[in-house]
């Protein structure tokens, strides 16, 4: 653990009696209490993650909104100050470089959130692709990132006292919000299904304000969650993780994020090789036969392998073993197939994706 | 606290012993450390395993344990409740076993006590 990088959260954690582990370079709790419980007190209640890892990039000039129109999938013409978008960010060769959320703060001034473990990575292929009057400033050091997630966040951000007025919509944020005092970016996402915010502020302010929320959200039966429940619930909400779904090799067609590739769009990195007809496909997968099916699993049809499994594991808000997979397209209307578990040929049925939607 | 009725293992499980038969489990440390326990694949009653041999997966919602024998011998009894309750590993695990052996033979000289492996936790922490 002593050559990980920590997040401004890292006494929190300890504090609070987290397992930490290695996450791609970072010392953050996996649990703190039980996986289970936390997925379980998202869906019902509220939880609170330390979500700081995640990288910010902050691209300003009067060219900014080209070069991001250049870099990413989808279409950011429509974005207002104050808006949010998701987008995959490729290769000319389709592959994944990423999968983002562009912030448009104001016309010539956007931020970027970017996965931790691609921060590096990314902010070269940004860098590289600069034209005209473009600044780029890596600000991930600087920022401390909280998620709270669950029917009842808002009651907690009221509990814990809210100066501003807070946004509303899906995918829009407002800034300069004090939460508990702390001045915060608040943004209308996040990555488990359910309802909620994620606060940005700065970075020496991140462990009051997780105190503060907690504290706040007691009555309402908050809990810390760690990395594992966040893996649990973006799971059975079907949203993709890169280094599983996502990939160098793996196109954002092929992840199913159709929705997020814009093909009309005039130009952008990856394009033509977007265009063509794609060769693999995602589909859920719901275990017949008893047993759980893991990231790697082979899946065979026909007697032969056509994929494997991305992201595998039992969801704790239904029963039963589900996974994500990865095949050959041309099996995409199959119902059927098999998982090979420890050398055991078992049998898997296709299910929609995502496994779980949040009741209205 | 250790039960101090059987034997442990570095591997983190526990065997009690009466005449041939041995009864095996996990330790508290281990379900703790697995976490939420969702799935366990049993072996087959009259299944014969070696010494060191892995003869059940016990899955929580993170990790994949293999759970093995440190006899050789046959399974006589498989824990039956663990198929639909597998999480009595987490909540009981010095009573949840999960297979009863028949052992060749048992040699107690490598098990350890469970002072002996309260301490071996503790200098792996």
């Amino acid at each position: 653990m002593e050559n990980l990088k920590k997040t401004p959260l890292y006494e929190t954690h300890i504090a609070l009696g987290g397992r930490m582990v290695d996450f791609g370079g970072w010392a953050l709790p996996v649990q703190y209490s039980s996986i289970v419980e936390e997925h379980k007190a998202v869906r019902e209640r509220v939880g609170l993650f330390d979500v700081s890892h995640m990288g910010e990039v902050m691209v300003e000039g009067k060219d900014a909104f080209e070069f991001i129109q250049r870099l990413v999938t989808n279409d950011i013409t429509s974005m207002t100050p104050g808006r949010v978008r998701y987008s995959p960010v490729c290769y000319e060769d389709g592959g994944t470089v990423d999968d983002i959320l562009v912030y448009k703060i104001e016309d010539d001034r956007y931020l970027l959130v970017i996965n931790a473990g691609n921060t590096d990575k990314d902010y070269e292929w940004f860098a590289a692709h600069t034209f005209g009057d473009v600044r780029l400033e890596n600000q991930s050091k600087g920022w401390a990132q909280l998620a709270l997630q669950g029917p009842l966040f808002n009651e907690v951000l009221t509990a814990a006292g809210v100066e501003g007025t807070l946004p509303t919509k899906n995918y829009t944020f407002a800034e300069s919000i004090k939460v508990a005092g702390v001045d915060c970016l608040v943004s209308v996402t996040g990555y488990t299904g359910e309802d909620g915010v994620e606060l940005y502020c700065k970075a020496e302010d991140g462990a009051r304000l997780h105190a503060s929320l907690m504290a706040a959200g007691k009555e309402y039966g908050i809990l810390p969650c760690g990395l594992g429940a966040r893996d649990t619930l973006r799971f059975e909400a079907g949203m993709p993780l890169y280094g599983h779904e996502l990939e160098r090799d793996i196109t954002p067609v092929e992840a199913g994020l159709g929705f997020a590739i814009k093909l009309k769009k005039e130009n952008f990195i990856g394009l033509e090789a977007l265009k063509a007809p794609k060769k693999r496909t995602r589909i859920g997968l719901r275990l017949v036969d008893k047993g759980i099916m893991r990231e790697h699993a082979e899946v065979w049809a026909d007697g032969r392998q056509i994929g494997h499994v991305t992201s595998g594991m039992p969801v704790p808000t239904l029963t039963g073993s589900y996974a994500m997979a990865l095949i050959d397209v041309e099996y995409e209307n199959c119902a059927e197939f098999t998982v090979v578990i420890r050398g055991r040929q078992l049998k898997a049925e296709q299910v929609a994706i995502p496994f779980y939607k949040k009741s209205k | 606290m250790t039960p101090n009725d059987r034997k442990y293992t570095k591997e983190h499980e526990w065997l009690l012993i009466e005449g041939n038969t041995v009864k095996i489990g996990i330790t508290d440390h281990a379900q703790d450390a697995l976490g939420d326990i969702v799935f366990v694949e049993l072996p087959a009653v009259d299944d014969t395993f070696a010494e060191g041999e892995s003869f059940a997966v016990v899955e929580s919602v993170k990790a994949v344990s293999q759970i093995y024998t440190s006899i050789g011998g046959t399974v006589i009894e498989i824990n039956e409740e663990l198929d639909a309750t597998p999480e009595l590993l987490n909540s009981d695990p010095y009573e949840a076993f999960i297979a009863v052996f028949r052992a060749d033979e048992i040699d107690e000289s490598e098990l350890l006590t469970a002072e002996e492996y309260d301490a071996f936790v503790a200098s792996e922490a």
